[in-house]
C-alpha cells in the first residue's frame, strides 16, 4: 500500500439516510450511517439480508430511482459531494471513478450481448475518443488480467457460455475497465460455489493491491470479512451497530449482534455442521422498526423493560479511544466480560 | 443451424400432409356432393354417373387424394371440366362454384386479404408496442394512465363494435371517409388506404390493446432487471440504457408473439373479413364450405396451414438468431 495516514479518505459518508415511499408506508432503509474508506483500503460491510447494505452502496453510486427515494446526508467521493449532484455530472463518475460488482453475475450481464461488446461499451462511455481497436485491446487485457483463459477468444462469448465464477470475473473486468478509485462489491461471492468464492476474493485482493483502489465489500458472511477486510462496519436495521478495524470487530466484538454473526461463521469452526448458531428470529421490517435498540426483540442480553426498549443507542467510541465504535446500552465492562466468557472461544480468535 | 432449419421444415411438411389428409377425408364424410350440383336440373342416373366419372369421384378416395397431390407438384389435366385448360402446377383444382381454377380465385382474393391484414398488423404492432413501452417509461404519469385506459377499452371491445362505431362516426355522421371498399394498391394507393383504413383500425384495435399491455408489463419487468442496473452503473445515458439495453431484452419475446399472430391472422382471414366487410379469401372459403366446393375448401385450409406452420418456423429460426441463449437442436 502506498497510502499514508495523512491521505484524506477517498470516500466519506456522513449521516446518510435513505427512505423509500411505498404503498405500505415509508421504508427507513438507512438511518444515519457514517464511514470512510481510503485508497488501498477495504471496508467490509456485514449484516443479515435486509439490513440496508445494498441500499447504502446503491446510494453511493446514485442508482436509486430519484422519484421514490429520499436521500439525505453527505457522500464525498474524492472531495465531491454526490448527494444532490445533478444526474449528468454523476453519470460521468459512474463506471469511471466508482464502479460496482453485483451478486449474481448471470443476471447482471446483458444476456443478448457478447461480453466483449459489454466491456467495450464500458470503456467507450468514458473514453469517447478511443478507437474500437483500443477499446477492444483494453477489454481483452482486462479479461486476461482477471484470469479468463484465452481472453482473445472469449471476448466474443456470451455471458451464458461462462461458468458462474468466470462470469463474476467478467463483471470484475468490466468494473475495472476505467481504473475506478472506488470499487463496490455487493455480495460478489454469495451466488458462487465455495471453492470459487475463495478464488474470487483472492482476485479482488490482488487487483486492489495492483490498482490501489478503495474497496467496499458487502457480505453477510463474517468469514469473508475475516479474509479480506481492513475495517468492518456491522449493520442492523439500517444502522451501524459496530465499527472498527477487522481485529477489533472480529477479536474484541462488543455488540451482541456481532457476537451472533461471529458464532455463525461456518468456515472458521472446522466442522461446519456442529457449532453453527444462527441468530434466533428474523431481522425486522424497515417500515416498522422496533423501538429503542432495533435488535432488542432478538437480544439475549436486552435490558427489558429499560433503555433497550426505549432509547436508540448511539454509536459511541470505546473508552480506550482507539476508533472502535459500538451502539449498545450494556455497560462496556459487562460486554468485555460476556465476550471473553461466552463468545471468544467460538469466535475467530480460535 | 442448417440441420435445425431442415428438421423444422421436415416437421412442418408432416404437419401439412396430415392437415391435407384430414381435410380431404372430412370433406367426404360430409353430405356435400359436387357431382349432383354440377349435374344440374335435368339430372338422371346416367348423366349423374357420367359427371361423377368425369370428376373422378367414382375413383377410390386414395386415388383421388393422389391425383390432387400430384396436381400440386406437376400440374394436372382438367380439360374435361375446366373448359379445355390444362391446370399448371401448383394446381389446386377447379372451383365449380366460382367457375374458375382455384389458383385464379386465390389470385383474385388474396391481395384483398393481404391488404387488410398486413397493414393492420404493422399498425397495431407499432402502436401497441410503442404505447406500452412509453407507458412503462412514464410509469404512473399521464401517459401511462392514458395507455392503460386505452388498452382497457380495447380489451373489452369487439372487432364488430369498433367497426360499427367507426362507420357511424366517419361515414354516417362526419361523412369524411368513403365506405369500406377495395382498390388495388398498385392502382391508387390513396384509394386503397382510404377504403381499407376502417378495416385496419377495427381489426387492429383489440390487438393493439393486448400488445400495449404485454409490452408495458414486459418493459416494466425488464427495467427492474439487474443488467439494466449494470448498464446505469457503467455510466451510460438513459437513452442508451433504455434504447440499447432494456428495449432489446423487452422486445425479443414480442417477436414470438408477433410472428405467431401474423400466421394466425392470415390463416384466420375468414373471421376478420366477415367482420370488416371486405370480400377476400375469407369470404371465398365461407362460400365454398357452404356449397361443398371441395377444391376451394382444400386450398384455403392448406394455405392457412402453410401460413401458420411457416410463421412458426420463421419465428423459431429468428429467435435462435436474436437470442444467443437458444440452443439449436
Ligand atoms: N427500492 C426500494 N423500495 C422499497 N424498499 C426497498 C428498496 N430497496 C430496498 N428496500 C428495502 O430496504 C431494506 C434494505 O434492503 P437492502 O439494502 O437491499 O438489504 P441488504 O442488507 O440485504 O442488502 C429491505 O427491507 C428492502 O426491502
Ligand atoms: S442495546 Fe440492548 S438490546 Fe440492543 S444489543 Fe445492546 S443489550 Fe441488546
Ligand atoms: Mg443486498
Amino acid at each position: 500500500m502506498n497510502t499514508t495516514i495523512e491521505d484524506p479518505p477517498y470516500l466519506r459518508v456522513v449521516d446518510l439516510k435513505v427512505r423509500f415511499d411505498t404503498d405500505d408506508g415509508q421504508v427507513r432503509a438507512v438511518e444515519g450511517v457514517n464511514f470512510t474508506v481510503r485508497k488501498g483500503q477495504t471496508l467490509g460491510i456485514v449484516g443479515e439480508s435486509g439490513s440496508g447494505k445494498s441500499v447504502t452502496s446503491l446510494s453511493i453510486m446514485g442508482l436509486h430511482d430519484a422519484r421514490r427515494t429520499r436521500i439525505s446526508g453527505e457522500i464525498h467521493l474524492g472531495g465531491r459531494q454526490l448527494v444532490g449532484m445533478p444526474e449528468p455530472a454523476l453519470r460521468k463518475l459512474r463506471g469511471s471513478d466508482m464502479a460496482m460488482i453485483f451478486q449474481d453475475p448471470l443476471s447482471a450481464l446483458h444476456p443478448y450481448y457478447t461480453v466483449g461488446k459489454q466491456l467495450v461499451e464500458a470503456y467507450q462511455v468514458h473514453h469517447p475518443d478511443a478507437s474500437r481497436a483500443e477499446a477492444r485491446k483494453r477489454a481483452v487485457d482486462m479479461l486476461g488480467r482477471v484470469g479468463i483463459p484465452q481472453p482473445d477468444r472469449r471476448f466474443s462469448s456470451y455471458p451464458h457460455e461462462f461458468s458462474g465464477g468466470m462470469r463474476q470475473r467478467v463483471m470484475i473486468a468490466m468494473a475495472l475497465m476505467n481504473d475506478p478509485a472506488l470499487l463496490i462489491a455487493d455480495e460478489p461471492t454469495t451466488a458462487l460455489d465455495v471453492t470459487v468464492q475463495a478464488q474470487i476474493l483472492d482476485l479482488l485482493e490482488d487487483l486492489q493491491r495492483e490498482f490501489n483502489s478503495a474497496v467496499i465489500l458487502i457480505t453477510h458472511d463474517m468469514g469473508v470479512v475475516a479474509q479480506v477486510a481492513d475495517d468492518v462496519l456491522v449493520m442492523y436495521a439500517g444502522r451501524v451497530i459496530e465499527y472498527g478495524t477487522v481485529e477489533q470487530v472480529l477479536r474484541e466484538a462488543h455488540h451482541p449482534y456481532t457476537w451472533g454473526l461471529l458464532a455463525s461463521i461456518p468456515s472458521l469452526h472446522g466442522d461446519a455442521e456442529v457449532d453453527l448458531k444462527p441468530i434466533k428470529g428474523n431481522p425486522p421490517s424497515l417500515i416498522n422498526v422496533p423501538t429503542g435498540c432495533a435488535f432488542h426483540p432478538r437480544c439475549a442480553y436486552a435490558l427489558v423493560p429499560g433503555a433497550c426498549v426505549d432509547v436508540v443507542p448511539d454509536l459511541l467510541e470505546l473508552s480506550s479511544r482507539n476508533g472502535h465504535k459500538v451502539a449498545c446500552h450494556l455497560p462496556e465492562s459487562r460486554r468485555v466480560r460476556t465476550y471473553e466468557e461466552d463468545i471468544a472461544h467460538v469466535g475467530v480468535a480460535q | 443451424m442448417l440441420r435445425f432449419v431442415v428438421m423444422r421444415l421436415l416437421r412442418a411438411v408432416s404437419v401439412l400432409i396430415v392437415t391435407s389428409v384430414v381435410t380431404f377425408s372430412m370433406f367426404f364424410a360430409l353430405p356435400a356432393d359436387p357431382a349432383l350440383a354440377l349435374c344440374g336440373k335435368s339430372c338422371d342416373t346416367t348423366k349423374y354417373e357420367r359427371v361423377k366419372h368425369t370428376l373422378g369421384l367414382d375413383e377410390p378416395l386414395v386415388n383421388q387424394y393422389g391425383d390432387y397431390m400430384k396436381g400440386i407438384f406437376v400440374g394436372r389435366d382438367l380439360s374435361a371440366i375446366a373448359g379445355g385448360k390444362f391446370c399448371e402446377a401448383p394446381c389446386l383444382g377447379y372451383s365449380f362454384e366460382q367457375g374458375e381454377l382455384v389458383t385464379d380465385a386465390l389470385k383474385r382474393t388474396y391481395p384483398i386479404t393481404l391488404s387488410l391484414i398486413i397493414p393492420a398488423f404493422i399498425l397495431y404492432l407499432t402502436f401497441g408496442i410503442g404505447l406500452g413501452v412509453l407507458a412503462a417509461l412514464k410509469r404512473g404519469r399521464a401517459m401511462d394512465k392514458f395507455a392503460v385506459g386505452l388498452s382497457l377499452v380495447g380489451a373489452s371491445s369487439q372487432i364488430f363494435t369498433i367497426g360499427f362505431i367507426l362507420v357511424f362516426i366517419f361515414l354516417v355522421t362526419l361523412r369524411i371517409s368513403p365506405p369500406p371498399s377495395y382498390t388495388p394498391l398498385t392502382e391508387d394507393p390513396l384509394k386503397w388506404a382510404s377504403g381499407l383504413w376502417m378495416g385496419w383500425v377495427a381489426l387492429g384495435f383489440v390487438s393493439m390493446a393486448i400488445h400495449t399491455r404485454l409490452s408495458r408489463a414486459q418493459m416494466l419487468e425488464t427495467l427492474s432487471e439487474d443488467f439494466v442496473r449494470t448498464a446505469r452503473a457503467k455510466g451510460l445515458s438513459m437513452r442508451k440504457v433504455y434504447g440499447k439495453h432494456a428495449l432489446r431484452a423487452a422486445l425479443t419475446p414480442m417477436v414470438t408473439q408477433g410472428g405467431l399472430e401474423i400466421g394466425t391472422l392470415l390463416g384466420g382471414a375468414v373471421i376478420t373479413e366477415t367482420t370488416t366487410s371486405v370480400n377476400g379469401v375469407g369470404s371465398l372459403a365461407v362460400a365454398a364450405a357452404r356449397s361443398g366446393d371441395l377444391a376451394v375448401v382444400m386450398a384455403t385450409v392448406l394455405i392457412s396451414a402453410v401460413f401458420v406452420v411457416g410463421f412458426v418456423i420463421i419465428v423459431d429460426v429468428l429467435y435462435a438468431v436474436i437470442d444467443p441463449r437458444v440452443k439449436l437442436s
